[in-house]
């Protein structure tokens, strides 16, 4: 599902510094990985370069068969409203749509109307009886489930979670990975979690791990 | 201190070095306002008091001037007065406004006694190199500023038109300056000859001996005074003519202080989205244990620190703006007030601490209520990660603002309050003040109608501007503001020059207009029996125009006697007619301005003063007149010459006989009468074109600073725009995350632009209209007297409207670039 060589990106600026460098990993259909790794390592950027939202400044990045680099920007726009779903870790909910129309918005940009996709989404993740609801009258937890619904609704081939736990308390951290893992997997798609917790990564199928040196197998965190 | 600086420095949160460009049109905003304020103040000063200084220097020790009609009265007062107990010195003075020969404006010549001047008024007196100079019958003595504008000097000489004849002076010697004003002495007998004024003066000057009574003394003489002659003191006259401008240059004030009010709005643009912005910061800074009220001071402190740079920066460019402006204007900017002087602009400290004050104020006063919503808002909400933005506030209850605008509406019942249209102008603050508290829920009614949209970027803008209309509010403040303003005052413009055209056509009916010019010059009966025959005349009426005092205290009026065969035909006559019936005294018909000054209603009998006797006359209606600001009354001529005796004429309408032309009529005039080249002739549209020439000039000052005022908000409106985009760059973001283009977001923004941008000009025009109306039916009527039929410009406030919210457009494109950028896709990482 996606394939990365020697992908490599710098920033510019007044402290330039090398953020990604030689970095090569494969990730197969259906798998659901966690990415780890220190913080300020390059993850979040390696999420964006695998989206087609930055460009690598050496590499290649294969998505579902294409080729990112071969996208301009606005055919990376299309990619990822229709194969890709993303969950970050500040909700970035809209405050001004209800939870459904949030929920439907990937659908909406992509042309389509399906109500019952997105209360189906809805009902997937608990909140069911929510959809008129604001997002002020949400919890944090209940926000990240939103973005989950949000992030399956167009049943994208592929699901980039950038730390989806960082603002959640353990129990809901848990549910909401637990949620992740079972939407996944029912919507038949491939997920790569980036995060730093431990217990996250723990519903991995498998774990890789990117350091200064590029990315590396990682020994498997047991399931609590 | 370090620990204050630092508690300050958290709570800026980098906000001067990270919005250096909003800031920067903020402080811009109250420079401007500030500037204009202290240049309007400065002319303002500048004139009044080179006025008051030239009316004191001829004044000199008088302590009252016994004045009467401008064609005089009998020189046998004076030493009836001279002869009273306890008058040490009485001057007599006779003078007139006569034509120089090659020069269109007319000098005022002043015939004194120079022994008897030299006691009261030694500033009307020549510096002569032989005494004898003084009282010599062809000797002027002529003030500086005269000499320059006549270009002559001692030698030389100046021709004046005494009528159907040429004087010639000869130039002795200059009087001392009398604060710029141009004039020229002669001996007061002499003066008589040369303009046939045998037996008459103008003004006798008086001054009372040391120790006597002087209310005695003023007694005394009223009791000579025949009707229509006045005594009052040098001082009283000097008020009587600035009262004249007192309300040209309130208003003059008012606007520029508009100009500060809307800078007061950016500044409230500014700080609004300025904190908004910092919301995370203060309710981190709050749970830290920061007070309520000194996180309003540290907020307030911040716009003090903006008012008091744009104060320091105004200042100066308002002494710059107003010496240009006297150089350029003159000291009435264009309206003609104080013609003859050339004030020059001076520092004046008092001034600039009030102004520089006022801007500091104007920008507390906007950033209030940014503060207090800062200090009251609960951290908690503002803290928990990924929470709405502050738009999603309930909104105010709407009374405060209908109860505004209530009390504006009863204010334009008001009367004036010290001649000053003060009610007026407080009623137009609460319709403006009213409106903008009820801006958020006309913006939630305005996109309530909206139609429900089609694609994801209208859907997005629509539900964006529906959750938040206190946001949009913030940025639609200021442009609604400046477009009311303009658009009334362009209203209120083109009602008055429609009106002032109308009114000149019901008043200019003839085809050509001679006139003197001067009060030396005058159309005699033999001459209007000339004009009468001339070729290529059809019809001739002839006006006498005289200037007499109904009130000491007021300027003298007008008195036309004109031909009146029928008044509604012949007049812009307002409302009624009430006819006297037989036996009652003639008809007179009174001003606007009479009938306010005065009191004068229609159907009242009143005393005139004509040719030194109260004569009775029926008030038969009141007429429009926008030409004679301190008031003006008409008269059937016959009855006047039946009076007065005076059978002269200021001025003649000629109608030209078909198929004659006005070069015909030009040389008629100038080979058949005597001298006839000493007349000025002009047609219709030529006195209508220099008429409304002037109009604009008049109001060029003032749509200057309309501009100022439309530019400060469209700042506004583009400086809170690009906040709010900048503002929502995370959601941009998450936009681009899940898959929206860049021009869909662009065009998401350029929706939200056209309809805060148009809900703003919408509403500002609506609130321009209604002030229109205060300003035409109040603030107009009770600062000039004049009413005006109601005008709109409606293809020049379209084209105005459209103009803007494509000026508008461009800012919003402009700050959607920012959108789009790649810190946007970055911003969605952002904590803060």
């Amino acid at each position: 599902m996606i394939a990365v060589s020697h992908l490599s990106k710098s920033f510019a600026g007044v402290r330039a510094r090398r953020v990604l460098n030689d970095v090569s990993f494969d990730v197969g259909r259906g798998e659901f990985v966690a990415l780890i790794g220190e913080s300020g390592i390059g993850k979040s950027t390696l999420l964006n370069l695998i989206a087609g939202l930055e460009r690598p400044d050496a590499g290649r990045i294969v998505v579902d068969g294409v080729d990112m680099h071969t996208l301009d920007d606005d055919a990376a726009t299309v990619f990822r409203r229709e194969r890709v779903g993303f969950v970050f870790q500040s909700f970035h909910v809209l405050p001004y749509l209800s939870v459904a129309d949030n929920v439907a918005l990937p659908l909406a940009l992509a042309g389509r109307r399906d109500d019952s996709r997105t209360r189906a989404m809805l009902d997937a993740v608990g909140l069911g009886d929510r959809g008129a609801s604001l997002p002020r009258e949400l919890s944090g937890g209940e926000l990240q489930r939103v973005a989950i619904a949000r992030a399956l609704v167009h049943a994208p081939r592929l699901l980039l979670a950038d730390e989806p736990t960082g603002n959640l308390d353990p129990e809901s951290a848990a549910q909401v990975i637990a949620l992740l893992r079972d939407c996944v997997k029912a919507n038949g798609a491939t997920a790569l979690l980036v995060t730093h917790s431990h217990a996250a990564a723990s519903a991995a199928d498998r774990t890789m791990a990117l350091t200064a040196r590029g990315v590396q197998a990682a020994p498997a965190v047991r399931r609590a | 201190m370090i620990a204050a600086r630092l508690v300050a420095r958290a709570t800026q949160g980098g906000a001067f070095s990270r919005e250096r460009g909003r800031l920067a049109l903020a402080v811009a905003a109250i420079a401007l306002g500030v500037a204009l304020g202290y240049a309007i103040g400065l002319v303002n000063r500048a004139a009044i008091d080179e006025f008051a200084a030239g009316m004191a220097a001829l004044s000199g020790d008088a302590d009252l001037e016994v004045r009467g009609p401008r064609a005089g009265f009998d020189e046998m007062l004076y030493p009836a007065i001279a002869r009273l107990p306890g008058v040490a010195v009485a001057s007599p003075v006779l003078e007139v406004d006569a034509t120089v020969e090659g020069r269109d404006a007319p000098l005022r010549v002043v015939g004194i006694d120079a022994l008897r001047a030299a006691a009261v008024t030694p500033a009307l007196v020549g510096n002569a190199e032989r005494p004898l100079d003084l009282i010599a019958q062809d000797a002027l003595f002529a003030s500086p500023a005269a000499a320059r504008m006549l270009g002559v000097s001692a030698g030389g000489s100046v021709t004046l038109r005494a009528g159907a004849r040429d004087v010639r002076f000869d130039m002795r010697g200059l009087t001392p300056d009398a604060g710029g004003q141009a004039f020229a002495v002669v001996d007061v007998a002499a003066a008589q000859d040369a303009f046939g004024r045998g037996g008459t003066l103008t003004r006798i000057d008086v001054r009372i001996a040391p120790g006597a009574d002087a209310a005695q003394v003023r007694d005394g003489i009223a009791a000579l005074l025949p009707a229509g002659v006045v005594a009052a003191s040098p001082a009283d006259n000097v008020r009587t003519t600035a009262r004249l401008s007192r309300a040209y240059r309130v208003n003059l004030n008012v606007l520029a202080l508009v100009a500060l009010f809307t800078g007061a709005l950016l500044v409230f643009s500014t700080q609004a989205l300025s904190v908004a912005r910092r919301r995370a910061h203060f309710a981190l800074l709050r749970t830290l244990g920061l007070t309520r009220a000194r996180l309003m001071r540290l907020v307030l402190g911040e716009a003090a620190l903006i008012g008091a740079t744009g104060a320091l920066v105004g200042l100066p460019l308002g002494y710059a703006l107003a010496a240009i402006a006297l150089e350029r204007f003159g000291g009435d900017l264009g309206a003609g007030f104080f013609r003859g002087t050339a004030p020059q602009a001076h520092v004046d400290p008092a001034g600039a601490l009030v102004f520089g004050l006022l801007g500091v104020a104007a920008a507390i006063a906007g950033s209030i209520v940014p503060a207090r919503e800062a200090a009251r808002a609960p951290p908690a909400p503002a803290l928990k990660a990924g929470s709405a933005g502050a738009g999603t506030a309930r909104l105010r209850s709407p009374w405060w603002g209908i109860a505004l605008i209530a009390l504006g509406a009863l204010a334009t019942r008001l009367p004036p309050i010290a001649d000053l249209p003060l009610p007026g102008y407080f009623a137009i603050a609460a319709l403006i003040g009213g409106t903008l508290l009820l801006l958020p829920r006309v913006v939630q009614a305005s996109l309530a109608a909206a139609p429900r949209p089609r694609g994801v970027p209208a859907m997005l803008a629509l539900a964006q501007l529906r959750n938040a209309p206190g946001q949009t509010t913030v940025g639609l403040a200021a442009i609604v503001a400046s477009v009311a303003l303009l658009s009334s005052m362009a209203i209120m413009v083109a009602s008055f020059r429609d009106s002032l055209d109308a009114w000149l056509g019901v008043l200019l009916p003839a085809d050509v207009y001679v006139r003197g010019g001067s009060d030396s010059v005058v159309l005699t009966p033999a001459d209007q029996r000339a004009l009468a025959t001339l070729p290529g005349v059809q019809r001739v009426e002839f006006l006498r125009a005289q200037g007499i005092v109904l009130d000491a205290a007021l300027p003298r009026v007008v008195m036309l006697a004109r031909t009146l065969d029928d008044p509604a035909r012949r007049l812009p006559l307002e409302g009624e007619l009430a006819v006297p019936a037989e036996g009652d005294p003639p008809p007179i018909y009174v001003s606007e301005t009479v009938r306010d000054l005065y009191g004068f209603a229609p159907g009242q009998r009143v005393t005139i003063p004509l040719a030194g006797r109260a004569t009775p006359f029926t008030v038969a209606g009141v007429w429009r007149d926008y030409a004679r600001q301190q008031g003006a009354l008409v008269v059937d001529r016959g009855v006047y010459a039946a009076l007065t005796g005076d059978r002269d004429a200021s001025d003649a309408a000629v109608w030209l006989a078909p198929g004659a032309t006005l070069d015909d009529f030009r040389r008629a005039l100038r080979e058949k009468l005597p001298d006839g080249s000493r007349y000025s002739v002009a047609t219709t549209a030529e006195i209508r074109a220099i008429s409304l020439r002037v109009f604009d000039r008049t109001f060029a000052v003032t749509y200057a600073l309309e501009a100022a005022a439309v530019a400060i908000g469209l700042a506004g409106l583009t400086a809170s725009f690009g906040a709010l985009v900048l503002s929502r760059r995370r959601e941009f973001g998450m936009l681009r995350h899940v898959g929206m283009t860049r021009r869909q977001i662009a065009t998401m923004l350029t929706i939200e632009g056209v309809i805060v941008s148009g809900i703003g000009v919408a509403t500002g025009l609506v609130l321009g209209g209604f002030i229109s109306l205060v300003l035409i039916h109040v603030v107009n009527r009770q600062s000039f007297h004049w009413s005006m039929d109601v005008s709109v410009p409606w293809r020049g406030l379209a084209l105005f409207a459209a103009a803007l919210v494509a000026l508008a457009l461009l800012a919003t494109r402009l700050a959607a670039r920012t959108a789009m950028s790649e810190q946007a896709v970055l911003a969605v990482k952002d904590d803060w």
